[in-house]
């Protein structure tokens, strides 16, 4: 047996160095290996060990992580209004929006609850804070929803850009994260980005495809009547459709992806999401 | 390094690959390896999990009770395995929301488990180190094979860089679709054992048994 492993192979170096306190220990390793006692031990101290070591990493990593989290939500929101740019800390850049809480029920702005230290994931799972979803209403598969939800305003001037929109459903495989960017009007699309999806890398991965994702520039939520009839069809929009601007082509191989898309959408933009909030902007424009 | 030393580290990369003759943690070679830059991460980060718990295993092997020895190797990789996906989380971000699932994943990988069981048990940290490297490289060369052929055929592109223009962008080059589904790991892994046994005829398994010709009485 090379050397190096001497310390702990032979119970009868340890005795012979250490003082009388290794006693137990030495004890302890001179069992015989498949005692009843022996086998609770190893078990107790090697579990409390790894215990120890997975929950040190797990707590001193995670300010970090959460950090990470939180830096990558404001990239994405930069990168879909188009707004970043190299060379300007995204925290920097990210002042430029406001981040406000709305009641989805009343269509309202929340003022008691601060939009910095709110967490819609959370509150979702939250029972106080959460809504469960009759299953037929439950287009996205999402189950429930916090009662209240973010969105980030850019304003020009007195009027507001772009409505950003925090979105979630069920696609293929996974749940998918993004937010929808709608224009001024509460009703063009300027752009749709996910920011969290587990779906098949090339197929239904391709919600992440610049190409597709212009491609929802400059479409419409609503129909005169005020329904989402946003969608995103199987093949390609017909240049002749008249419905084209409520029309997305789709994605080749990712039908179910894209159904979960257009789900979503229904979902979010419908009675049950920001329909009652977007509303109030509708007449404006 | 004596020839014996060497041999640990060198001979999981050809003549004793873990994925193309033991053919061990084939599963996250399928799942991760459309694109080369988390199969980058994921063979790091599979190196270090089984050099770590192979050491880990090694350094405890005279005192595992036979009976939870299994149940005691499964803990020590899952909280290796942890601590990784978590220093992933903090430290490298955007790879790791690609790679998701498959790092936690790593705790089944057969390899791993594989390694503490046939090596670490019965050899002292130092070789079961090595042992840990030399296998993590031998899967890591098929992987990063594996992902290179599959990301440059699938997508035209390497580590994301484009290296074919693709129709759609107004080049030549049409992405073969299938590339990018898990199947085709599995077949080009399987050319690449092919090729391998080819060039080392020594990894053809014998048959274990022939067809013979059984006399038969004709039953009318």
């Amino acid at each position: 047996m090379p050397e190096g492993d001497a310390a702990l192979s032979d119970p009868q170096t340890d005795s012979s160095r250490g003082p009388r306190r290794l006693g137990l220990i030495h004890t302890f390793l001179a069992l015989p290996n498949d005692s009843t006692v022996k086998t609770l031990l190893v078990a107790l101290l090697l579990c409390l060990v790894c215990s120890v070591l997975v929950s040190t990493a797990a707590v001193s990593l995670k300010p970090l992580q959460v950090a990470n989290q939180a830096l990558d939500k404001k990239k994405n929101i930069l990168e879909v209004t188009k707004l970043m740019r190299e060379g300007t800390s995204i925290d920097e850049l990210f002042k430029a929006f406001e981040p406000k809480v709305v009641d989805l029920e009343t269509g309202e702005y929340v003022t008691s609850v601060d939009p910095d230290q709110f967490d819609q994931r959370k509150a979702a799972k939250d029972p106080q804070h959460n809504v469960q979803i009759p299953a037929d209403r439950d287009i996205a598969q999402i189950r429930q929803r916090a009662k209240y939800a973010m969105v980030y305003l850019y304003t020009e001037g007195e009027n507001v850009k772009y409505f950003i929109l925090p979105i979630h459903g069920y696609g293929l495989w996974s749940t998918l994260y993004g937010f929808l960017v709608l224009e001024g009007d509460a009703n063009s699309v300027f752009g749709l980005q996910f920011y969290e999806h587990l779906e098949t890398a090339g197929l239904g991965g391709e919600v992440d495809n610049p190409i597709w994702r212009s491609k929802w520039e400059g479409k419409l939520i609503y129909d005169e009547t005020g329904n989402p009839k946003i969608e995103v069809v199987k093949g390609a929009v017909l240049p002749n459709d008249p419905g084209a601007k409520f029309r997305v082509d789709g994605l080749a191989g990712a039908t179910l992806t894209a159904n979960g898309v257009t789900n979503m959408l229904r979902y979010w933009m419908g009675e049950d999401g920001f329909a009652k909030y977007l509303q109030q902007f509708h007449t404006k424009a | 390094m004596d020839i014996q030393t060497k041999k640990v580290v060198t001979d999981p990369l050809f003549n004793n690959n873990p994925i193309a003759l033991q053919i061990l943690g084939v599963c996250s070679a399928l799942a991760v390896t459309s694109k080369l830059a988390p199969v980058l991460v994921m063979c790091l980060a599979l190196t270090s999990v089984l050099a770590c718990s192979n050491v880990a295993v090694s350094l405890i092997r005279n005192h595992i009770p036979g009976s939870i020895r299994i149940i005691v190797q499964m803990v020590i990789i899952s909280s290796l395995v942890i601590i990784v996906d978590q220093i992933l989380k903090a430290f490298l971000f955007e790879i790791s929301k690609q790679l998701s699932v498959f790092v936690g994943l790593i705790i089944t990988n057969c390899i791993v488990l594989g390694r503490a069981e046939a090596y670490a048990m019965k050899n002292s940290p130092g070789m079961s180190f090595l042992d840990g490297i030399g296998n993590g490289l031998g899967y890591s060369l098929i992987l990063i094979l594996v992902a290179t052929i599959r990301e440059l055929f699938g997508s035209g592109r390497l580590l994301d860089y484009p290296v074919w223009t693709l129709v759609t962008d107004g080049g030549w080059f049409t992405p073969i679709g299938i590339m990018l589904l898990p199947p085709s790991a599995f077949f080009i892994i399987g050319l690449l054992i092919w090729g391998l046994r080819t060039w080392k005829v020594e990894q053809v398994e014998k048959p274990e048994y022939r067809i013979q010709h059984v006399h038969r009485l004709e039953v009318t």
